[in-house]
């Protein structure tokens, strides 16, 4: 009896464990099932804010506009219908806040009551208008035509070169800018830490004495540990009015500065992985070379590297994850604008950083909210593939090594 | 075939060079490394008196103290272990002690190291989405807490897994081989040699998760907020998200720079002081087990 109670409770504990187990698998399906949720709930909406809508003639051949279209249209780039594939008619754009310059206020009515009937005649008397209302105003007694607006689609998502959430008539959501500025700045970051990060990793596995190697190590574990804000904070107070000295910018918040304070960040992963994968190395084939008559450089360069080669390319991918999924540090930074770069003395915005910087302010459940859940999905998708790819790489470790 | 002595002045050499470049590359290094400490410490260190460390922030946070971000900084820690540690050790324990090399192993690593790659601005839209919205905690410490408990999870994951694995196997079978159950080796014999190095994981990701700011921007942190949480359900200031906040965008960020050093100051005193414990305790724990 005793044995049977003692039996069940081993299983019992063996139960809890393996269920604890599995909760990092149940993590990553529950951040998956969320984060795509919302996310993909954005190719779902269009891109006019719920409650309004664009109305036209009812003649006008045009029945859906793509956000793009409404954008150039409402920026007077586009004047003609012709253009999105209508007659060929000028566009007249109608100001709702215009409307006194067209109808007396006793047709308008005291409290906008026939307000409908203005627009509709408005729409009706001008074949080329287009307006942007209330969708209230659209219903009963009005004659004009409600156009559809294109909704967000990913192709367009990806390669739009805007990223206005918030803009009226139509949000601009393109993340081309987003997602350079991203690739702009670790790539930068990375120029910086790599060549620094290797040669100390080198310097301090196999030049160094091991008396500075045991007070070098612990120092770059301190460093790891130090928060991004910190770094942030440092990179805004010294190296941002440095750059903006230096290079005689109107601001500091640059490209570059983001660079350097995320190249600082991302040594400590880079030394310590890239190091230990140096240690490895067996002595007999150190001595080896030694004893063939290479000299230590020529052991390092010839012997080392390549034998510790996947640790090393582990850790630069290491270090470019850790880049692109910095939020803090680069928001405080780099200025956050969100154009697509074209030299590193420029502001740039990442997507971390948008996220952070934006979610705090869009209403839940709306298209901005859902954007940013997309732009998170983005993110999760290049940090899931770095890490398949550092899986990768490791386990071809393993295989040569054998 | 003899080798001329030019050729092994040539590659002594580029012996000399290369080391030079390499020792300069680590000098840079360590000099803008502990550049960075030394700048916050010393614009930090004569902010930080007893008074700073006790009082409210007041006058738009240019003036007092942030003993309501320490607090909160303090709550967010606990509660977010109070999550991962069981998880995390028994995990560990579950991973390394009961399962063989199989694909349910391999997969479950798989997992951890993906959880442990997803950047911290990821966990805090997955917070916001599941545990302030979805299960309707609204910004509040459990959320926080939570939410950066899963984002330290594989860290104590993976340090349990290593203590586990630095036990030799012959004290398993030397259990086994007297007659104790799994069960019984794994507390009795396993567990205490690998409790040191556990327990150093465990404090080093305390100060992980005391800095990370990304994770409570949209859970838990509250920008200014005066008084101290009563509950789990209340917003907290948080020492990060404090920092950036009176950095870039308080009331006057000139200002409100000394407490911004003071602020800094004490976060990297709170890394160094656990890393400090960790290594103490690394060393104490060593002694004893060697003892017994």
């Amino acid at each position: 009896m005793i044995k049977f109670l003692k039996s069940t409770f081993e299983k019992l504990i063996e139960g809890t464990l393996f269920l604890s187990s599995t909760i990092t698998t149940l993590a990553i399906v529950l951040i998956i099932i969320f984060l795509f949720k919302e996310g993909i709930g954005t190719f779902n909406q269009t891109p006019i804010e719920d409650g309004f809508s664009l109305v036209v003639n009812k003649n006008n051949p045009v029945n859906e506009l793509t956000a793009n279209e409404i954008k150039n249209i409402f920026d007077q780039n586009i004047t003609n219908w012709k253009t999105v594939g209508g007659k060929n008619d000028s566009i007249t754009l109608f100001n709702i806040d215009n409307i006194g310059e067209f109808y007396s206020d006793s047709a308008i009515g005291e409290n906008f009551e026939f307000l409908p009937q203005c627009i509709s005649d408005y729409t009706e008397n001008n074949p080329g208008a287009i307006a942007f209302v209330t969708t209230r105003y659209t219903g009963k007694g009005f004659t004009g035509k409600i156009l559809t607006t294109t909704k967000v689609n990913i192709s367009q998502f990806i390669s739009q070169k805007e990223w206005f959430p918030t803009a009226q008539p139509a949000a601009q959501l393109g993340v081309l800018p987003l997602i350079l500025g991203t690739l702009w700045v670790s790539f930068g970051a990375i120029l910086i830490a790599l060549p620094l990060g290797l040669a100390t990793s080198i310097y301090m596995a196999e030049i160094t004495s091991p008396k500075i190697r045991n007070i070098l190590k612990p120092l770059i574990e301190l460093l790891a540990g130090i928060p991004s804000v910190v770094y942030g904070f440092f990179g805004l107070v010294i190296i941002v009015p440095g750059i903006q000295k230096l290079f005689d910018l109107p601001v500091g918040e640059t490209a570059l500065a983001g660079s350097i304070v995320l190249a600082i960040m991302a040594l400590p992963t880079i030394i310590t992985i890239s190091e230990d994968a140096l240690r490895t190395t067996p002595k007999a084939m150190k001595e080896a070379s030694l004893a063939l008559g290479a000299n230590k450089w020529q052991t390092i360069y010839r012997v080392i590297i390549p034998y510790s080669g996947s640790g090393i390319t582990a850790a630069t991918i290491l270090g470019i994850g850790r880049a692109i999924g910095e939020t803090m540090a680069v928001l405080m930074v780099t200025g956050n604008a969100a154009v697509i770069p074209h030299s590193f003395l420029e502001p740039v915005r990442t997507i971390p950083a948008t996220i952070a910087a934006e979610l705090g302010e869009a209403p839940q459940g709306g298209l901005h909210y859902k954007a940013l859940f997309a732009l998170g999905c983005i993110l999760f998708i290049i940090t899931m593939a770095i890490n398949l790819i550092v899986g990768y790489v490791s386990s071809k470790k393993k295989y040569n090594a054998r | 075939m003899i080798i001329s002595k030019k050729v092994i002045r040539n590659k002594n050499l580029k012996e000399k060079v290369a080391f030079n470049i390499f020792r300069v590359f680590s000098a840079i290094v360590v000099l803008s490394l502990v550049a960075i400490l030394s700048f916050i410490i010393y614009n930090g260190i004569s902010v930080i008196n007893w008074n700073f460390l006790t009082q409210m922030p007041e006058d738009g946070m240019t003036k007092g103290g942030i003993y309501p971000a320490i607090i909160g900084t303090l709550c967010l820690v606990a509660g977010s272990m109070i999550f991962a540690i069981p998880i995390g050790v028994f995990s560990g324990i579950y991973i390394n002690e009961y399962t063989k090399d199989s694909w349910y192993k391999r997969f479950i690593k798989l997992m951890t190291n993906n959880l442990a790659g997803i950047p911290s601005i990821v966990f805090g839209l997955f917070g916001m989405s599941l545990f302030v919205n979805t299960l309707g905690f609204g910004d509040s410490i459990i959320a926080g807490s939570l939410t950066l408990g899963l984002m330290v999870l594989p860290v104590v994951i993976r340090t349990t897994e290593e203590a586990l694995k630095a036990v030799d196997n012959s004290f398993r079978h030397g259990s086994l081989a007297l007659g104790a159950t799994k069960l019984q080796t794994v507390r009795k014999v396993v567990l205490p040699m690998a409790f040191p190095n556990i327990i150093t994981g465990i404090i080093l990701s305390v100060g992980r998760v005391s800095g990370e700011t990304a994770p409570i921007l949209f859970t838990v942190a509250a920008y200014f907020l005066p008084k101290l949480p009563s509950s789990i359900f209340d917003q907290v200031m948080a020492l990060p998200y404090h920092l950036y906040v009176i950095s870039t965008s308080g009331t006057n960020v000139e200002a409100s720079r000394p407490i911004a050093y003071g602020t800094a100051m004490v976060l990297i005193g709170f890394v160094l002081i656990v890393n400090l414990l960790a290594n103490a305790l690394r060393k104490y724990f060593g002694k004893k087990v060697k003892m017994n």
